[in-house]
């Protein structure tokens, strides 16, 4: 049933597929990761235009797919005299998309700390930066990693849609391959076991410092 | 050393400090009692800036408190809060907690403050402390540590909002104790509290609000025995069943 030679035959596109994926989710990551706070900064911050601004950032892409920003990126870039590859493109929509996702999630960490912490913080003397840096943050800290580590996972199962624009990603690869062999069913089977084999060790490290992080206080 | 002259603070449509004149001298402790809302924590939050008044003037060490040019995190560093919650920092140390703002406010060294913290954990009576968590404290050793902290910064005033109110009551004594101490030791003291025997023994005097005023202030022998006011006299003898 499953073609085994599939595997043989394509190992070496599929690896480059696997490579420029684990690539891409990397940067993208990252890049979410910044991003994601800077909007959440933006999001509880006193002056209204930032906060405004934050919210309609994550309302408009938490709401549409993944793919569409994606394209926003990869047809937007001629537009703008930028001519960005299908990498850059669906890696920067990837970041953008789920950097969303991430302001959120450090949002609703930092609000779920009491707000007895910080009036201690503040009445003792610490400014508003001091009272973030070493109260508020670290608590949030740990209320802000099992989300985000869902956040992490769906943003490899998403880099999907670079296959969409040309991306060199696993999903592009296949569809090469696939355009070959006509063999849908096995194709695709082995392009599912890559992702997991990203996902689930990852999804395992994300449950380990969930524990620790219980333990420390 | 606090001065409250003709202090108003409205929520939106809400008065809730009507017309306060208050005066407190150093080294006076002053018990704030009254009904729930009638606005006591307010009141004691506009002395740290915890909350701004709507009009009015409050001078605190001199210093105009809600004056544009004031450096309220300088001001805050003399004005010890103790909270009803305690909110020490989960995350850190009974030692941390406390040597925090010695190291990042006052410029401390981490010896330094350490000392200073272990002196004030063997005066509120826990030095054994020291490396638990907040979390493996009981409601009334994580209080003392938190008036620990608050001592640390050496302030010059101490503010307590219902310092005992959320533990069992067999842990009153032993916090009440520590402000007992340190009201002997001539610390300038506002304590919003319910508990009575406190504020008749410690007390230089006793404020009594309601619905945002300052109805009755007085000695404490004075008012609790034959207070002025009928609004007072109802409330204690709604305390006293
Ligand atoms: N942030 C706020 N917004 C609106 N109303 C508030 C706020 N904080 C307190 N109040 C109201 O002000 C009144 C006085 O509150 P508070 O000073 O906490 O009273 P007390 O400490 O005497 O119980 C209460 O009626 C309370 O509901
Ligand atoms: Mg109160």
């Amino acid at each position: 049933m499953i073609d085994f030679t599939i595997l043989t035959d394509h190992f070496q596109e599929y690896m480059d597929g696997f490579l420029t994926t684990i690539e891409s989710s990397a940067l993208a990551l990252l890049g979410c990761l910044i991003l994601g706070t800077i909007i959440a900064v933006f999001r509880i911050s006193p002056i209204k235009p930032l906060r405004w601004f934050g919210t309609a950032y994550v309302e408009f892409l938490r709401n549409i797919p993944v793919l569409i920003t994606v394209f926003l990126f990869y047809a937007g870039g001629p537009v703008l005299h930028l001519n960005l590859s299908g990498f850059a493109s669906g890696t920067i929509g990837l970041a953008v998309y789920t950097s969303a996702f991430v302001a959120e999630a450090i949002r609703a960490g930092i609000n779920a700390v009491p707000k007895g912490q910080m009036e201690a913080g503040r009445s003792s003397g610490l400014s508003y930066i001091q009272t973030m840096r070493y109260i508020v943050l670290p608590q949030a800290f740990k209320i802000v990693i099992p989300p985000i580590g869902n956040q992490c996972i769906n943003l490899i199962k998403n880099s999907a849609t670079l296959g969409a624009v040309a991306g060199l990603d696993l999903m592009y690869q296949a569809d090469i391959i696939n355009s070959e062999t006509f063999d849908v069913f096995s194709t695709y089977i082995f392009v599912g076991i890559f992702y997991l084999v990203l996902t689930i060790p990852l999804s395992l490290l994300f449950s380990y410092i969930e524990r620790r992080l219980n333990r420390a206080y | 050393m606090i001065h409250f002259s003709q202090i108003n603070k409205h929520y939106g449509q809400f008065h809730v400090l009507r017309d306060i004149d208050l005066h407190i001298k150093p080294g006076e402790v002053v018990v704030i009692i009254g009904p729930s809302g009638s606005g006591k924590s307010t009141l004691l939050r506009c002395i740290n800036r915890l909350e701004t008044v709507t009009s009015g003037e409050l001078i605190v060490n001199g210093t105009k408190v809600n004056d544009k040019s004031t450096d309220i995190n300088k001001l805050r560093r003399d004005i010890g809060m103790v909270f009803q919650h305690f909110n020490l920092y989960p995350h850190m140390t009974v030692l941390d907690n406390i040597t925090l703002a010695p190291t990042k406010v006052g410029g401390l060294s981490k010896e330094q403050a350490s000392e200073i913290a272990m002196k004030y954990l063997t005066k509120v009576g826990i030095p054994d402390k020291a490396k638990s968590f907040p979390s493996q404290l009981s409601g009334g050793q994580q209080q003392r540590v938190a008036i620990a902290r608050g001592l640390a910064m050496k302030p010059k005033i101490m503010l307590f909002d219902e310092p005992t109110s959320a533990l069992d009551p067999e842990m009153v004594g032993e916090v009440l104790d520590v402000m007992k101490s340190l009201a002997k030791e001539g610390m300038t003291m506002v304590c919003v509290t319910h508990e009575m025997g406190f504020a008749r023994e410690v007390a230089d005097r006793i404020v009594f609000m309601d619905q945002g005023q300052i109805l009755e202030e007085n000695t404490p022998a004075e008012f609790f025995d034959n207070p002025r006011e009928e609004r007072a006299r109802q409330f204690l003898s709604r305390l006293n069943h």
